[in-house]
């Protein structure tokens, strides 16, 4: 299914949002997710399934002032 | 030094971590100021960059503590979504609360911010909302639970300094219990030290000193700075007086 993810849109297989991370290569990584411009915790991750259409948000740390 | 939320910071400097030269002047910037709080921001990454995980183990490793921010957030929606993104990345409750209400000067949208205020407070953050010096502003910002007020000296990266010193004074004067931090806009040590001498409790800055010619002397800079401000604030200083006086006793004085 057709999916966004960081604005880009893409095709994937990953069924849950724990899924596509993993799919992503950021399965060890320290990220956090919102879908659809909710934020989805850590623990929920594998518990949410993605539907087409939907829009995911991965960020990290970074510089900030 | 400053207590927020019941926490002591080891130092009324509080810097951030954007644009620096390199790691490693960021670092050093860091050392030799002594600055107690670093902010940071949550991004996007690029895909199989990393640079996430990399600027995670470089604040981990400054020993001090973290305030993420919710910069370039322009609702209240998206800064609480932003806001709870960070709590999980950063393992903190404290967070820099941004919604800018105006492009151009960056100037924060007071109904957003008090609206975000109060959604963040509910949920348990330690909320340090980046503010114009406004008073009436500043009145609800506290009556939505902040227990910390961010004023700003003049829009982001200006340099400009502290641009309505009456607003400021009457802010620290009206509400003489609550930490307050000038953020943004200061460009030199001078005007820190202002800011401390009015009797602020800290400065949250970036650019004056990860722009500067040399980032670490300057950070040092602002350190020396805001300790002097801060102990001029407690001596208590004279008066300013119109007219002349002299400081020499006029008494004894020999008829030549």
């Amino acid at each position: 299914m057709k999916i966004t993810v960081n604005g880009e849109t893409r095709e994937t297989v990953s069924e849950t949002l724990g899924a596509l991370l993993l799919e992503l290569g950021h399965g060890e990584a320290r990220v956090a997710t919102a879908v659809n411009e909710a934020f989805v915790p850590a623990a929920a991750r594998d518990g949410l399934r993605l539907a087409a259409g939907d829009r995911v948000e991965i960020v990290t740390p970074r510089q900030g002032g | 030094m400053p207590v927020f939320y019941g926490t002591e910071v080891a130092s009324p400097l509080m810097l951030g971590t954007a644009q620096y030269p390199s790691p490693a002047v960021l670092a050093e910037a860091f050392r030799r100021s002594g600055a107690g709080v670093a902010t940071v921001s949550v991004r996007r990454e690029a895909g199989g960059e990393r640079a996430g995980q990399d600027f995670w183990r470089l604040i981990s490793g400054l020993g001090v503590r973290v305030l993420p921010n919710t910069a370039g957030c322009h609702s209240a929606r998206e800064a609480v979504t932003t806001a709870r993104m960070a709590r999980e990345l950063f393992e903190t409750d404290w967070i820099k609360l941004e919604v800018i209400g105006n492009a151009d000067t960056l100037q924060p949208d007071p109904f957003g911010l008090v609206e975000a205020a109060r959604i963040l407070v509910a949920e348990g953050f330690k909320v340090f909302p980046y503010m114009t010096e406004d008073l009436v502003l500043a009145d609800r910002l506290l009556q939505a639970g902040c227990e910390v007020l961010m004023p700003w000296g003049a829009p982001i990266g200006t340099g400009l300094g502290l641009l309505n010193p009456y607003a400021l004074r009457s802010l620290r004067a009206h509400f003489p219990d609550v930490p307050m931090v000038i953020d943004a806009g200061l460009g030199l040590p001078s005007q820190a030290a202002a800011a401390m001498e009015m009797g602020f409790d800290a400065v949250l800055l970036n650019t004056a000193v990860a722009k500067a010619g040399d980032p670490v002397a300057m950070a040092e800079g602002f350190s020396k700075a805001l300790e002097a401000g801060r102990l001029a604030h407690g001596a208590g200083p004279m008066p300013p007086r119109d007219m002349a006086a002299p400081s020499t006793p006029v008494l004894g004085k020999a008829f030549l």
